[in-house]
């Protein structure tokens, strides 16, 4: 039962990676651009942490892990530099 | 038992799985930028969750060995969500709000994002109560 | 002392907790480390931490905190449902002011991020003077309501905390 609701899974979030490439692609502004992308790292966590599942390897939780973070901050310092024009000031 | 967490783990996977989507999904369906911005910072987060709720208790039940990564990360996500959802608002107001169709702040000051940058810089925020002094007790540890 | 040793309390036991969860086992040795770690970063960073946040009433946390979480749940499944199944011309979103009471600056951002995780609405700015919220909602027919809530449901509880 669990490959079943794992390939679900899988096909729901290779979807929504989709929409978020389309999203990316065709954005009225540059804000909705980071929101897409703000959403593929979120999406992309799921799909590593689907991955660990169906490898049994607990190792890809690390890398979920620095991708979160790597993500957060991104998002962050792309919004900081919509705001200010400059990133470290 | 087994039965009933194997159950269990694949309905979290369903609904995370449809809950991501969803998100995804309201990225395009929406029709302006704050709109957009609440499908993703909620049903997403949700997404996530619920995968990453699936696998801990995966690890646990089927495989024997308890991991907190998981825990690790939903909290991240969680308390990120909202600080990324702010920081994107303010990018949008930033660019292309206009202060008219805002709503008046009810105070003497304007939004933060549309006053200019001296003000900016201000401390905005003070304390009600002044600092406690130091006081000879508390240094008698 | 004591209060030299342990500059932030709170920050101390959540970075040995966060260490004990990344290495993921339970040893002396971990727990030594987590807490040379603990006790030296708090220290090192005191300077940008120049007061203590306080705590009135911690166990308030906890009730608190199961609240948001049905919360989060329960606006999941409403904004799930207006993204599949409400037209687009249907939608009637607004700007809400939220005036606020709460004044410590820990309490506004943690309403801040309970309001943009919670049903349909989203903190998009602060005034100048940090005295109110800029609140966008999804869906809101009547934003009275809206600001209504978060008043009673949130704000009050969190006064109780940090206040």
């Amino acid at each position: 039962m669990i490959p079943y609701a794992l390939t679900f899974a899988f096909g729901c979030f290779g979807l929504s990676l989709l929409f978020n490439l389309y999203r990316i692609f065709v954005a009225p502004g540059v804000v909705d651009r980071v929101l897409a992308l703000d959403t593929m790292v979120i999406n992309i966590i799921a799909l590593l942490v689907l991955y660990g599942i169906n490898t049994h390897s607990a190792v890809y939780f690390e890398a979920g892990l620095l991708f979160a973070m790597t993500g957060f901050v991104s998002t962050v310092a792309y919004c900081k530099f919509i705001l200010r024009g400059d990133i470290i000031e | 038992m087994e039965q009933i967490a194997e159950i269990t783990i694949s309905v979290l996977l369903v609904a995370a799985g449809i809950f991501g989507l969803v998100g995804s999904f309201g990225l395009i369906k929406l029709p302006d930028t704050m709109t957009r911005l609440h499908a993703p910072t909620k049903a997403s987060t949700l997404g996530v969750g619920g995968v990453l709720l699936a696998s801990m208790l995966y690890f646990w039940i089927m495989r024997g060995q308890l991991s907190w990564h998981e825990f690790l990360i939903t909290m991240f996500i969680l308390l990120t969500a909202p600080i990324t959802a702010n920081f994107i608002a303010k990018a949008h107001m930033h660019r292309f709000g206009d202060k008219n169709t805002m709503p008046d702040t009810g105070t003497p000051r304007d939004w933060a994002t549309f006053e200019d940058e001296s003000k900016e810089m201000e401390p905005v925020m003070t304390r009600v109560e002044p600092k406690p002094k130091v006081t000879a007790s508390d240094h008698q540890f | 002392m004591l209060r030299k040793l342990f500059p932030h309390p709170y920050l101390t036991l959540l970075l040995v907790v966060t260490w004990m969860l990344l290495v993921n086992h339970l040893k002396l040795g971990s727990l030594v480390f987590a807490l040379i770690l603990g006790i030296i970063i708090p220290i090192i960073t005191a300077p940008y931490w120049p007061d203590r946040p306080a705590l009135r009433n911690p166990i308030a946390i906890i009730g608190y905190v199961l609240i948001v979480l049905y919360d989060i749940v329960k606006s999941n499944f409403i904004v799930a449902g207006i993204v599949l199944f409400k037209p687009s011309s249907q939608l009637q979103s607004a700007w809400v002011t939220v005036p606020l009471d709460l004044r410590s600056p820990e309490a506004i951002t943690v309403l801040a991020g309970t309001i943009t995780m919670t049903p349909g609405t989203l903190t998009a700015d602060m005034s100048g003077d940090g005295r109110a919220l800029l609140v966008h909602c999804l869906h809101a027919p009547d934003p009275e309501e809206v600001r209504d809530e978060i008043k009673t449901r949130y704000e009050a509880r969190l006064m109780r905390i940090f206040e």
